[in-house]
């Protein structure tokens, strides 16, 4: 009884999880036909080398975008300013310790302090709009989108501003017991997020706002604050993207860094299976989204496609799986089914009287 | 007139939602030049039917002809252009569109060079003319006239499109008694001129007023087509129900008996002067543990918005607000909530239940937003939680984690229910709980409304249904019009008919002018 | 209640006043000359043919785009692939002139382009029912990928046959002032104003047009129960969106001489800053082609005194256009806002002047002329309500 019980409480996530690491699989699968030294791992100076190393190293900021993005998009919102909050984040850090020439480990915790900070302000202020004035959500980030870039500009006067800060590279590029550092950090914050949803009923919570903010008011829930809480969240999570993608090569190009993560990581929490209107959320399909995002960028260069294209195929593949999930798509499927199986029927009954 | 041809056929119509037969092989026919009422009680698939027919929905069985032609409607474009027009209860028009733009959408008046303004506002004018708005600038914005006005200019637009087939769906739930004769006169001027009409209103009156025919519905299933003149009122209302006239009168004055236990116990709840501009005027009400107080009053008397500024869902512009002895700013669910307050709304879908989420976090919810996001309830203890209610309230669901959309409209209302018992509330406000649910629910759910305040709960209770209303309520506040208009004491002799002729004369001792 | 509404209307008819939609719009033509009035105090030479010519010769396809945009904004929903629908047009065009086929074919491509990326967004937002603004993100970059597939370096359209993309920025001199102070129309405004006066013949003179208002109601569904064909309206009005972001991109790449996939970066935002600044409400339901010019006219001019200011950085551009955009959107909502409570109130004033007699004979009668409006007052999704309408399962 309590299996059955298990089985019709939530079949669709499992399910769900399994079609994700076949995707993982398969995308595997062709860049090892392509060539497969795309297997190889090596060992070189403390720390494994290698694609695959590539992949999870490179995972760390899709999987901040994509567990932040999940939980607005749960709330029925968007978070379009992402790309643009890294952007943020990577031009406070580094114009930081670019002026500070800060070189050592305190340096590099204050850059990323610093970075958060501002990230948290973006998110506060997106949060308000949203809560409090209850502007659009897209509306509202859209705008972010665009001005967050002109506030990254503005922070580094528009220039690319490097720095030098081994400690603050070593977030992205250090290694743990042969692992690389950042997806293991990534990872734990991912844990961390998924604690604060599921050990607190700040999840629930925010689905039931998801799935209607007025009942959810007269079940005596804040929406506006959950709301609120959302868009902070993702800006924070976004920031420390903006960290790791700057860390890995210590500069930061305002009009670059971060462009397009919103669509990567809208595409992470549709392959995660969270739906885009909002509701029940899945923080493991979130990470395995962000994986497949990591592994599909690494194969669109390992298969030698230049790297403006890749937008493309992620709105492709965005575009396929709303597709699939559409009420249009499965009716049709259900009515060629019934047809069939009417067709089944006539025939059988026609072999009948034929007997 | 029986003689003619049908213009509406509709043959064994079946309709099925997840989980409900909405209809199940219900036949309805129509003539043209009479006007023809929809019978049944809430969750008896009128709104359904109507649907059915006006391309909403699409059937899952049957055949639906209009003229003679058999139709398969994809959506409401199809509908009208059958000839089909429908005029809901909650104005569907473009409010942001002017009078004029919006008779004419979709036939508007062309010449060579696209829409003729001129010419569309003219025949608009003339439709309004028809229905006696002759006066109404077609160049005034849709949301400057009132609601009344609006449903008229709806009705109007039918004569438009040439609809030969006119719904009223609860068409004069907004309007008073001038409106609802002038509404009679133009019905009778189209019925007149051949157009059929379907007329769905719960108020029986206006029914025997205007109707020539009826068909009953219940729980889905046809029961009958009648000529109004040959059927009592009474024939009536028990067809609607499914029981007979003597059975419900020993039902009403059934309970009644928890009078006397509450009249010695401090009023749990106090309010003085609690209003709310444009909702509801201010109010004075007491209400003591053990007690279930009433609120009787028709659609728009202001029963739900007193409920709600109890509630703090809205904020009250006037008025205190004393919560055992203690004067308390009630200015949101929250803080209703955790001061022992719980309000189950009217509107079940929007904002009750939370769809997609499982039947115990639906349960759980709002004991949970007292506690704070910090503190959740475990796991454990919810799972306690559920065990308690299915039993207490037994609540037919599949599992806890079973979505709560999947279950019947009476187990949806059961598990809110047993989301605000478990909030143990001090005074627990209850807003048409037995609203679109079968008889059997029903009369389980008022068992307990009963039981709950001999357990020494305060409870207020709101329905349409007079009936039921004068059936278990110990005082009954009367509104009207968005004021309360008397408080009466439910004493063994007092009936619906006296709180209808209260509404009706607008209090108690007050002399009518 | 009739007394009351009738002495009402009958007097609007009399009086001539300005409808409330509307008000935006004049707002905006007052904004515009005030801008000019000042631009002229501060800096000079505002008020000469050749700045007119100007802002108008150069920001054509802005006005195209901004018309364009506020057709889906008038339904509540919006193109955000209009950016990038430019850049794809522009490389596509761009590489084919460079091919050889000739330069008015590929305009003509350059703009099916633009209407079949809209016929992909409506598509996907009819029978698939994605949102708006996600659908049109898939869109936008899908069109970013692509043109960046073709090309990732400028294309330019020097002379020859490539050169010849560059006849649509042909200018005319209409009047020969002095010192450059010239009256100049290029072949880009007069396509611009083709454009607007198309897109306000569609909007105001059809029955699609009309359609698409109705779409923009703040009751979603009542332009579905009226029988309105709503979902082809969807696709018409992405096709729209889409089409006339490939005559944009034409124009541009006309004027500048040279075509490239980073090209439309961020000109969704300027394009609903226009529209938006016109007096269209960004949740639909009310805005004129017509005010979106204007619109765009006080958003080009606003451009044209930052620019002759020159003391405000140029990284800082598009954080002003957010807060303008940001601006116009928060009014937007406070109006809104305002305009509930008032309703409320208005409802409690005929509720009072009901006649009480009226309703002492009859038990039905007792329904009073409340109406409940304000009931659903919060701040309520629609989603639950929407979908019961349309679909089933």
């Amino acid at each position: 009884m309590s299996s059955e019980k298990k089985k019709r409480g939530g079949p669709a996530i499992p399910k769900r999880l399994l079609l994700t690491i076949i995707a993982l699989v398969l995308l595997i699968i062709i860049d090892v036909i392509k060539d497969p030294s795309f297997l190889h791992i090596g060992y070189v100076n403390g720390g494994l080398n290698g694609p695959l190393i590539d992949v999870i190293r490179d995972s760390a900021p899709f999987l901040m975008i994509a567990v932040g993005m999940t939980l607005v998009i749960s709330t029925s919102g968007i978070d379009l300013s992402v790309g643009a909050s890294m952007a943020v984040a990577g031009a406070v850090a580094m114009q930081f310790m670019h002026n500070t020439n800060g070189t050592g480990l305190g340096s590099a915790l204050l850059a990323i302090v610093l970075a958060l900070g501002v990230c948290a302000l973006i998110g506060a202020w997106n949060g308000l709009l949203v809560s409090g004035l209850g502007l659009q959500p897209f509306i509202t980030t859209l705008i972010m989108m665009l001005a967050g870039r002109g506030i990254a500009k503005t922070i580094t006067s528009g220039e690319n501003t490097s720095a030098v800060n081994s400690a603050f590279s070593w977030i992205d590029t250090g290694y743990v017991l042969g692992i690389p550092f950042a997806f293991i950090l990534a990872t734990l914050i991912v844990l961390a997020v998924a604690a604060l949803m599921r050990k607190t009923a700040l999840g629930m919570m925010i689905e039931s706002v998801g799935v209607n903010p007025e009942a959810s008011r007269m079940g005596g829930l804040k929406p506006k604050r959950v709301i609120f809480s959302v868009y902070l969240i993702s800006a924070i999570l976004a920031g420390m993207a903006g960290v790791f993608t700057t860390g890995n090569v210590m500069r930061v190009t305002p009009s670059q860094t971060g462009l397009s993560y919103e669509m990567d990581a809208v595409l992470a929490v549709v392959i995660g299976g969270t739906s885009l209107l909002g509701g029940k959320f899945s923080l493991s399909g979130a990470y395995l989204g962000a994986m497949i995002i990591s592994l599909l960028e690494k194969t669109i260069v390992w298969l030698g496609i230049s790297n403006a294209a890749t937008p493309a195929f992620k709105a492709i593949i965005v575009i396929a799986i709303c597709v699939l999930q559409s009420n249009f798509f499965t009716n049709a499927l259900k009515k060629m089914r019934s047809k069939k199986q009417s067709k089944a029927a006539m025939t059988a009954a026609r072999e009948g009287a034929a007997a | 007139m029986a003689e003619t041809k049908p213009i509406v056929d509709m043959e064994g119509i079946t309709i099925t939602f997840p989980g409900v037969k909405a209809l199940d092989g219900v036949s309805f026919k129509m003539y043209p030049g009479e006007v023809h009422s929809l019978m049944g009680e809430n969750g008896a698939g009128k709104s359904t039917l109507i649907k059915a027919l006006t391309g909403v929905y699409t059937i899952d069985d049957g055949s639906i002809k209009v003229g003679g032609v058999e139709q398969r409607f994809a959506g409401t474009g199809d509908a009208e252009r059958a000839g089909i027009s429908t005029v809901y209860q909650e104005v569907n028009l473009a409010t942001n569109l002017s009078i004029g733009e919006n008779l004419m959408l979709g036939h508007e008046k062309r010449n060579k060079l696209g829409i003729d303004w001129k010419a569309s506002h003219e025949v608009a004018h003339e439709a309004l003319e028809q229905v006696g708005l002759g006066y109404l600038d077609t160049h005034a914005l849709l949301s400057s006239i009132s609601i009344a006005m609006q449903q008229l200019v709806a009705i109007a637009r039918a004569s438009v499109v040439k609809a030969k087939v006119l719904i009223l769906d609860e068409p004069t739930s907004s309007l008073d008694e001038n409106e609802v004769q002038r509404l009679f006169d133009i019905i009778r001027k189209l019925k007149s001129e051949g157009v059929a009409i379907l007329f769905v209103s719960h108020f029986l009156d206006q029914v025997y007023e205007i109707s020539d025919r009826m068909t009953v519905l219940r729980n889905g299933k046809f029961v009958g087509e009648y000529l109004v003149k040959d059927t009592p009122r009474e024939q009536t209302i028990s067809l609607m129900i499914g029981k007979s006239m003597e059975s419900l009168s020993d039902l009403e004055g059934g309970v009644k008996q928890t009078l006397d236990e509450y009249k010695n116990h401090k009023p749990v709840l106090e309010v003085t002067q609690i209003g709310r501009r444009g909702e509801i005027q201010p109010v004075d009400l007491t209400i003591r543990p053990g007690e279930i107080l009433g609120f009787a009053g028709l659609l728009g008397s202001g029963r739900t918005e007193l409920a709600r500024l109890l509630f703090g869902a809205d904020k009250p512009d006037t008025g205190t607000y004393k919560l055992e002895g203690n004067t308390l700013t009630v200015s949101s669910p929250y803080i209703a909530l955790k001061n022992g307050v719980a309000y189950s709304t009217e509107d079940r879908r929007d904002e009750g239940i939370l769809s997609e989420l499982s039947v115990r976090e639906n349960m759980i919810l709002a004991l949970q937003a007292i506690r704070g996001w910090a503190h959740p309830i475990s796991r454990k203890e919810q799972e306690e939680i559920c065990a308690t209610y299915i039993k207490a309230l037994s609540i037919k669901t599949p599992s806890t984690e079973t979505p709560i959309k999947s279950l019947s409209g009476g187990n949806q209302q059961k598990v809110l229910l047993a989301r605000w018992l478990a909030t143990s509330p001090k005074v627990l406000i209850l807003d048409e709980p037995t609203r679109g649910i079968d008889i059997g629910a029903k009369s389980e759910i008022q068992e307990t409304i009963v039981q709950l305040a001999r357990q020494g709960k305060a409870i207020v209770f709101i329905s349409s249904e007079l009936s039921e209303v004068v059936r278990i309520s110990s005082r009954v506040l009367i509104l009207k019009d968005r004021k309360k208009v008397a408080e009466v004491e439910n004493t063994p002799d007092f009936t619906q008919g006296n709180i209808v002729k209260i509404i009706a004369q607008g209090g108690v001792n007050e002399n009518v002018k | 209640m009739s007394a009351a509404t009738v002495s009402a209307t009958r007097h609007t008819k009399k009086k001539f006043s300005l409808p409330v939609s509307k008000i935006p719009a004049v707002v905006a033509i007052g904004v515009f000359i005030l801008m000019f009035l000042y631009g002229q105090f501060a800096y000079g030479k505002f008020f000469r043919l050749g700045t007119v010519s100007t802002l108008l010769n150069d920001n054509a396809y802005l006005f195209i785009m901004a018309v364009g945009m506020t057709i889906p904004i008038l339904t509540g929903g919006i193109d955000l692939s209009v950016g990038a629908v430019v850049a794809l047009s522009s490389v596509v065009g761009g590489s084919l002139a460079v091919a050889g086929v000739p330069w008015y074919l590929c305009a003509l491509i350059m703009v099916l382009v633009g209407s079949v990326f809209g016929l992909l967004s409506g598509t996907l937002i009819r029978y698939f029912d994605m949102q708006p603004f996600i659908a049109t993100l898939a869109t936008m970059y899908l069109g970013q990928g692509l043109a960046g597939m073709i090309s990732t370096d400028p294309i330019q359209l020097l002379d020859g046959n490539a050169g010849g993309l560059r006849n649509f920025n042909y200018t005319f001199t209409l009047y020969d002032g002095r010192k450059a102070n010239d009256l100049d129309v290029s072949v880009a405004l007069l396509i611009a104003i083709v454009v607007v006066i198309f897109a306000y013949w569609v909007m105001h003179r059809t029955r699609s047009g009309r359609t698409i208002y109705a779409m923009g109601a703040p009751s979603k569904q009542s332009a579905d129960l009226m029988g309105l064909p709503t979902g082809r309206s969807l696709q018409l009005i992405y096709l729209l969106s889409g089409t006339f972001s490939g005559i944009a991109s034409v124009v541009y790449v006309a004027g500048v001489g040279k075509a490239q996939n980073v090209m439309g970066q961020g000109w969704e935002l300027n394009a609903i800053t226009c529209a938006v600044i016109g007096g269209t409400i960004i949740t639909g339901g009310s805005g004129y082609v017509l005010g979106t010019v204007v619109g765009t006219l006080v958003y080009t001019t606003m451009n044209l005194i930052i620019t002759r200011d020159g003391r405000v950085p140029s990284t800082w551009m598009t954080i002003i256009t957010g807060i303008v955009l940001l601006l116009f959107v928060v009014i937007q909502r406070l109006i809104i806002v305002g305009a509930e409570r008032r309703t409320r109130t208005a409802t409690l004033a005929s509720a009072q002047t009901v006649d009480p007699s009226a309703a002492q004979t009859d038990v039905s009668a007792g329904a009073g002329a409340g109406t409940g409006t304000g009931a659903n007052s919060g701040t309520g999704t629609s989603r639950p309500g929407a979908a019961q309408a349309t679909q089933r399962e």
